[in-house]
């Protein structure tokens, strides 16, 4: 459990020279431990494809050192007073890449292929007996439940169904790691939710080790023990999820963690707070309301960035507490007692 | 011109035109094979090479570009006469079926490439992107990924190919090649056969219908990105829109 799988070593990536460089990345550290579900989040533009992709090398890191399951991918060689970037042989990378498999937002299917053949995909790559790979590919699409759509073509499935393809093929050839980016941001809430409890199954069936890059707390929240925070090309802060969300310490966290720009100057410092999240439960109105009514509590909302799907409650809210520590506990029990909620207090930095 | 439904028509011109239909289709078939086993790689070369493409060469890409432009900008029949030491060293000769296919090939293959490249350049990124984080190798990405995502548009660019070939050999008919071009203008024109000009031009539209119909079905069928219970509907559909507009 505590064995590197994945160790970034000073890592910057920029695209183009001169005037026009974008630094999409900038000095970035991570050790990723083999069977965790290690999660890396941050806005739009934040450099989360770019780190993810300079670990399979389908982008080539401007610096740093890259080393996934003990294989060096990149790294600095020294050249005189200073050090150029080296990489794998392209036959060694392309045996790395059997290794360290992909999975993608658009879901990226062979669309003239059957699923059966999609999932055939990497073994013909790799030269196993067709007759091999395809008893594989069909216990592989046993595990993601679509053994009945063998034949089909991904045309006829449903964005759930072709990400579940995509995952029976990025399996194939048993990676020890399975890259994800932004894996459910295609899909609905419920979609998304039974996608990531597949991640976690095989997370904890196979031991691969899942890398989720994702812009959404929930999925965070969901499925990960490992975050960082990936905010402008650098890592604001990484480490346990628990600890990063309860007690996010820089801006970029607290970005993250308090939804819709609920800002930390504008409460006192010692304001007692709770972070709800809601996962498809029923609106999110009634709680408040009903919180008045059978506690007789109120809470202040002091942030929120919930979205109303279908008429169940998704997103994130953060609530005043009462500075009465009865009432304060009671609302929090009550919160917590609600299906398809989940409360944390989270505590200011001011 | 009624009397090309007449038997003495047929029995004096028949031969003449099966004979025609013939070579037109033998120098058609040729070059067509020819300019795609030149035009193929080419084009998928222009894919590989181009700057965001799997094998990024800006120097390959603009040399292959410039070369395809040049011979796209020389008229068919320029080309051929321009050429015709070089056809003779080839085929043994300048003129006949044998002679235009050197020049046929010459000529529709830059056109190839860059229809190939169109049909390539639609094959989504991410698949390519795909396949290379699975680890696929250059030729494997061409072969197994390219190719066969493109296949329903290449057979499309085909009919447009052979389309373009035929056009090209009734110019070449013009210059001793033979063929259904020839005839036209032979008969039809020169010894002032309207009939004869009538039934090339009616076996010239026919050609051109039939490729254009085997070509854009076969497409159609081997095209697995629409759903096939949405295909079937797709006449009724067409049907109800004729009937909203009238
Ligand atoms: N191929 C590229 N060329 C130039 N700039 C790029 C390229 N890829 C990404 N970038 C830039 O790098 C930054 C990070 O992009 P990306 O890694 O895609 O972010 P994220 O996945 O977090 O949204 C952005 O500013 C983006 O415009
Ligand atoms: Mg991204």
């Amino acid at each position: 459990m505590s064995e590197s799988i994945i160790q970034i070593q000073h890592l910057t990536k920029t695209f183009g020279t001169g005037e026009s460089a974008v630094h999409a990345l900038e000095d970035i550290n991570l050790d990723i431990k083999q069977g965790e579900i290690f999660g890396i989040i941050g806005l739009s533009g934040a450099g989360k494809s770019t780190l993810v992709r300079c670990m399979n090398l389908l982008e080539r890191p401007t610096s740093g050192s890259v080393t996934v399951n003990g294989r060096r991918l990149a790294w600095m060689e020294p050249d005189g007073d200073g050090e150029t970037p080296a990489f794998v042989s392209e036959k060694e990378l392309r045996l790395a890449r059997r290794e360290v498999t992909m999975i993608f937002q658009s879901f990226n299917l062979l669309m003239q292929r059957t699923c059966l053949k999609n999932v055939c995909f990497p073994m013909e790559l790799s030269g196993t007996p067709a007759a091999q790979a395809k008893k594989r590919a069909l216990e592989l699409l046993d595990i993601v439940g679509l053994r009945d759509k063998a034949d089909a073509y991904p045309a006829q499935l449903s964005g759930g169904q072709k990400q579940r393809v995509a995952i029976a093929r990025a399996l194939a050839t048993d990676p020890k790691v399975l890259l994800c980016d932004e894996a459910t941001s295609a899909l609905d809430p419920t979609t998304t939710a039974s996608i990531l409890g597949l991640l976690k199954d095989l997370n904890q069936k196979l031991g691969v080790t899942v890398v989720v890059i994702t812009h959404q707390m929930s999925v965070i929240e969901e499925i990960c023990s490992q975050v960082a925070i990936l905010d402008g090309g650098v890592v604001a802060e990484q480490g346990n999820v628990e600890d990063i969300f309860s007690h996010p310490s820089t801006d970029a966290a607290r970005r993250l963690v308090y939804p819709g720009g609920a800002s930390v100057e504008q409460y006192p410092a010692g304001t007692r707070a709770v972070r709800v999240a809601f996962n498809g439960g029923t609106a999110y109105q009634p709680l408040i309301a009903s919180l008045a009514i059978d506690c007789g509590v109120k809470v202040n909302i002091l942030g929120a960035d919930t979205r109303n799907i279908d008429g169940r409650a998704f997103g994130t809210m953060l609530l005043g507490l009462p500075d009465d520590p009865n009432e304060a506990a009671k609302a929090l029990s009550y919160i917590r007692a609600q299906p398809n909620v989940t409360a944390e207090e989270v505590e200011y930095h001011a | 011109m009624l009397e090309i439904f007449t038997a003495d028509f047929w029995s004096q011109y028949g031969p003449l035109l099966w004979d025609g239909t013939v070579d037109t289709l033998v120098m058609v078939g040729i070059s067509t094979v020819f300019a795609y086993i030149l035009g193929l790689p080419l084009g998928v070369a222009l894919i590989l090479t181009q700057a965001h493409g799997i094998r990024p060469n800006r120097a390959v890409n603009r040399i292959l570009g410039w070369i395809i432009n040049v011979g796209r900008s020389l008229p068919f029949i320029i080309l051929m006469i321009a050429i015709m030491d070089f056809t003779k060293l080839i085929v043994g000769t300048k003129i006949g079926v044998r002679g235009a296919i050197v020049p046929l090939v010459v000529s529709a293959a830059p056109f190839i490439a860059r229809m190939v490249e169109t049909s390539l350049a639609e094959v989504d990124a991410g698949v390519v992107e795909a396949a290379q984080s699975m680890g696929a190798s250059t030729f494997q990405i061409v072969w197994k990924v390219y190719l066969p995502e493109a296949k329903p548009s290449l057979v499309l660019g085909g009919a447009i190919s052979i389309v373009t070939i035929l056009a090209y050999t009734a110019i070449a008919g013009a210059v001793g090649a033979g063929g259904l071009g020839d005839l036209a203008i032979r008969y039809g024109y020169q010894r002032k056969v309207p009939s004869m000009m009538l039934v090339t031009i009616i076996f010239l539209i026919v050609l051109v219908q039939v490729i254009q119909f085997i070509f854009s079905h076969v497409s159609n069928h081997i095209d697995k990105r629409l759903d096939p219970t949405a295909r079937s509907f797709k006449g009724l559909d067409l049907l109800s829109r004729f009937a909203h507009t009238k």
